[in-house]
């Protein structure tokens, strides 16, 4: 899912690093209203975990595999603001293994971290609102936004793509479809690994976890509608 | 706060693991984006990376030894850089909470 350098022009690159920068902005502000002491550590943890898993490539199918994207799992556990941070520190230092174009920073974080995250989030959240918002129904709802995120994150790179796509001939319908398609079959993986992680949090320290109604801390936007 | 001392030490060795250990059995088959770049017929517009010489890149390329220290070396950077960030951002209000 990270995009190289190359594939995208130039002009569509840096208005994705300025949304991308600017997102980063209100993250900070967002996070901040409700970023407390005992966050502090998860967030950090959460950053590692994701960077950790996303070296972990699990094949979908002959010839293709995907890797855990960690959007809906992030902003479940710490919120979307905090969620939208944690993604773009690990896009930033996976930018530095030579994981993802350093110009194309922004499109990933677009892609990842507002769609995948932010985006995630609130499908989690209408999901567990349409379910009755009970705390058990934490892990499966979380897993199923995740699932979804993904093919969504994959539909940024296809509209990236079609406005600033640097190989004129190819057909966007077909990318559409081809992205589509992978994308699906990576959710599931996606979808998979957020409910069991998610799950082991709820299990141990449900007062950690943001999107449940468990959480101790302070929530900035109502769970249950 | 010794719970939320055994989670963060738990999630941390986990996270330590996964980059170290597991990482060797990833599957090292082209991404779907990867594959679908190849495949549409847009993969050779990819330009090299331009931190391709680093030591870091690729995750150390096929050395268990580099990849290994790569992971252990990232899972640490993202936990201190994630820390860093987050305890810039938190309230100040909430420091009297626990």
């Amino acid at each position: 899912m990270h995009i190289p350098d190359g594939f995208i022009g130039p002009g569509v690159s840096a208005a994705a690093g300025i949304t991308a920068l600017g997102g980063f902005g209100l993250a900070l502000r967002r996070a901040r209203d409700y970023l407390t002491d005992r966050l502090v550590p998860m967030a950090a943890l959460v950053a590692a975990f994701v960077f950790a898993a996303q070296m972990i490539n699990f094949p979908v199918l002959p010839g293709v595999s995907g890797h855990l994207l960690g959007g809906v799992l992030a902003a479940v556990l710490v919120g979307p603001w905090a969620g939208y941070i944690v993604i773009s520190l690990v896009l930033l230092v996976q930018s530095l293994y030579a994981d993802g174009g350093l110009t194309a920073l922004g499109l990933n974080i677009v892609n990842m971290a507002l769609i995948g995250a932010v985006g995630g989030y609130l499908i989690y959240r209408a999901l567990f609102r349409l379910g009755g918002s009970q705390p058990s129904t934490v892990p499966l709802f979380a897993g199923l936004a995740a699932f979804l995120s993904v093919p969504l994150a994959a539909m940024g790179f296809v509209v990236e793509f079609a406005l600033g796509g640097t190989v004129a001939s190819v057909s966007i319908g077909s990318v559409f479809w081809a992205m589509l398609g992978t994308h699906v079959l990576i959710g599931i993986g996606e979808g998979l690994i957020t409910f069991l992680v998610v799950g082991a949090v709820m299990r141990s320290r449900p007062d950690l976890v943001y999107g449940s109604p468990t959480f101790g801390g302070m929530r900035t936007e109502e769970l249950v509608a | 706060m010794r719970k939320g001392l055994a989670l963060f030490g738990i999630g941390l060795l986990i996270s330590l693991l996964i980059a170290t250990v597991i990482s060797q059995f990833a599957s090292s088959q082209p991404d779907g984006l990867n594959y679908v770049a190849e495949q549409q017929g847009f993969g050779n517009a990819a330009e090299d990376h331009a931190l391709d010489a680093s030591p870091l890149a690729g995750y150390g390329g096929d050395s268990p030894a580099r990849k290994a220290a790569a992971g252990a070396v990232g899972v640490l950077a993202t936990l201190g850089l994630g820390y860093l960030v987050f305890y810039l951002v938190k309230s100040d209000k909430s420091t009297a909470e626990e």
